[in-house]
């Protein structure tokens, strides 16, 4: 095979890997988006709070000490012990879980009927609370999020495809753990919602709020669940992406890169979050490939935007939205 | 006063029991609009009980302060016995009431089945952790209550529709979907809203034929509004006639439709 394609076929696969992150994140989104009709603007900022608390959980890190020592004049900022990552993950979705109840209500239960652009702007203001809270709770600085996962180059991959095809792809063992943990996560929320007693609450939720309340089922009670289910998600793409490039400020910012994968897929639809973030980690890549040098580079920045605005023009509701109704 | 307590029987040999549920001195208030003036009527079990009234009498304001989707400015609601304090909607379910609604509130995206399945979310025991643990026993539970659904789709003969999305069924099926998740709920008290408003003679009398049926196999009470006056006459025990939020009359059919007021009201005469 020409070289050219075989690097082509890399960068593809690459690309498949990087959209699967990106599916992760717009995952959160269409859950919220599903059940309430919220567009969750906190959801990155959710996945940096429970990276954060997680390495904070992990490294045995006092919560609020920087708070706390300028109060009483201390010098504390470590319990002196370690969480073992199984553990601590554990805890971090009781803290996610013990959030969602909070921003029930604290937030969604006084908001109840309110127009969306409402509670759009409520999930604003909570972002930037959060994004704060994070900061006095956990600390500013730049952390390292090491649970375990598997880091550098895949050699398995590299030396079957040196053997098949005389080149060897460079494939990152975090990518390829994260596309499986993907595919677990995908299934494990697809069994559930189609198969649960709370599963099949909140799709009926989604649906139609009136006649979900005739059957007995409470919207509070859904919210909260849903919300959690979120905050888990939040984690599990707050992991991916912390191991990945550390955990700061700008992991928030992967919600940027889960719009247009939201817009190309679909505001309602997890397949349509999972095939939007594939098309749009594949097509960025292959652009930067082949046009990139054409254009000076840094095109991965711009391109998925682009894309999704294409895609737009032509079919509004994304691959696999419902088609618009006026009511939203 | 006995038969208050004691129920009685019906011309074609139903047997009717005792209070059920108690509406008293109910009013109802939409900012300035009073929707529903200082009623009070029973509903005993068992029995078929109607709510008639011409357009924008406060029928539905009725049944929803019945299934507390509204809760009311004045006055209280006692069922088996006991004052009920203000609940939610899906609290009222979970006493074993349930519901259709006027404009029909269906899950359009879920099929027939699944919608109907919704209706039996207040029996499902497995809990979330249960569920996610415990495959087996949640799948099992998952089974016995697919056969009740089955039972009440053959009930309502509903079968060749059955995977089909509720949102493409027409207009008359869709109620009869509806009935079906109301009644999967194995309801104690049954609330209709016309039932069978839109619909053809013969899909009428299918209906008609439900209602009856359900109520003389199951027991089960039923609050029904309706526009039909032969529906009416023909289905229910007692009827309680609604004009302008007050009520004015509460009887059995041929009583009710004796009552100069009733005839008054249904005719348009002007009110003083
Ligand atoms: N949610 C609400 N907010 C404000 N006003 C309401 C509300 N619901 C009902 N009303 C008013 O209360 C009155 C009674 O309405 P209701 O729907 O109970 O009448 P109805 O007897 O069911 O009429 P129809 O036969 O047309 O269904 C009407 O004047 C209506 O406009
Ligand atoms: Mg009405």
């Amino acid at each position: 095979m020409p070289d050219q394609l075989l690097f082509a076929m890399e960068v593809m696969l690459n690309g498949l890997m990087a959209g699967v992150m990106y599916a992760l994140v717009a995952l959160g989104f269409v859950l919220i988006y599903k059940a309430s009709g919220i567009f969750n603007y906190a959801q990155g900022v959710l996945a940096l709070f429970a990276a954060l608390t997680l390495v904070g959980i992990q490294q045995g890190q006092v919560p609020f000490a920087h708070l706390i020592n300028a109060v009483t004049g201390l010098h504390i900022t470590h319990f002196g012990w370690t969480v073992p990552s199984a553990l601590a993950i554990l805890l971090t979705l009781g803290v996610m879980v013990a959030l969602a109840i909070v921003i029930e209500k604290l937030v969604l239960k006084h908001l109840v009927n309110q127009p969306p652009i409402i509670l759009f702007m409520a999930t604003i203001g909570m972002a930037y609370f959060l994004e704060g809270f994070g900061d006095v709770m956990w600390g500013a600085d730049i952390k390292k999020l090491d649970v375990g996962l598997p880091q550098g180059i895949s050699e398995t991959v590299e030396s079957a495809t040196d053997a098949m095809f005389g080149y060897g792809f460079f494939i990152d063992n975090l990518d390829i753990v994260a596309t499986l943990v993907a595919v677990a996560l995908v299934a494990a929320l697809t069994i559930f919602s189609q198969y649960s007693k709370q599963g099949r609450a909140l799709r009926a939720v989604a649906d139609d709020h009136q006649a979900a309340l005739s059957v007995g089922i409470s919207l509070r009670f859904i919210w909260i669940l849903v919300w959690s289910i979120a905050g888990f998600v939040a984690l599990v793409a707050g992991i991916m992406w912390g191991s990945k490039s550390g955990v700061q400020f700008s992991l928030s910012l992967i919600a940027l890169k889960a719009l247009p994968v939201l817009m190309l897929g679909g505001f309602t639809s997890i397949p349509g979050a999972i095939v939007g973030g594939l098309i749009i980690g594949v097509g960025e890549k292959l652009f930067e490939f082949f046009a990139g040098p054409l254009i000076g580079g840094a095109t991965e920045n711009w391109f998925a935007y682009v894309l999704a605005l294409v895609f737009l023009v032509f079919r509004p509701q994304g691959l696999f939205g419902e088609k618009i109704i006026e009511r939203v | 006063m006995n038969a208050m307590t004691e129920g009685y029987m019906t011309a074609d040999g139903r047997k009717i029991g005792g209070v059920l549920m108690e509406l008293k001195n109910i009013t109802l208030r939409f900012g300035g609009v009073v929707a529903i003036k200082d009623i009070s009527f029973d509903i005993r079990d068992g029995e078929i009980r109607a709510i008639i009234g011409p357009n924008g009498a406060g029928k539905s304001s009725m049944l929803n302060v019945i299934s507390g989707f509204y809760t009311p400015t004045e006055g209280s609601v006692w069922f088996k016995g006991y004052q009920r304090g203000p609940m939610r909607p899906y609290q009222v379910a979970q006493l074993g009431i349930a519901r259709t609604f006027q404009n029909i509130a269906l899950f359009d995206g879920m099929s027939v089945l699944d919608n109907i399945m919704t209706g039996r979310l207040t029996l499902m025991k497995s809990g979330l952790l249960s569920q996610a643990l415990w495959w087996g026993g949640a799948a099992h539970e998952e089974d016995e209550h697919r056969e009740k659904v089955e039972k009440i789709i053959d009930f309502l003969e509903i079968q060749n529709i059955r995977k089909t999305p509720v949102g493409r069924l027409p207009y008359g099926l869709k109620k009869r979907v509806e009935l079906a998740r109301a009644l999967a709920a194995e309801p104690k008290m049954l609330l209709l809203d016309e039932p069978m408003a839109g619909m053809n003679v013969e899909e009428k009398e299918d209906m008609c034929r439900f209602i009856l049926d359900l109520n003389d196999e199951f027991g089960t009470t039923i609050v029904l509004i309706e526009h039909d006056m032969g529906v009416v006459m023909d289905l229910s025990d007692r009827v309680v006639v609604m004009d302008y939020g007050k009520k004015i009359g509460d009887g059995p059919p041929d009583e009710v439709r004796n009552n100069q007021d009733v005839i008054d009201a249904y005719l348009g005469v002007s009110h003083d």
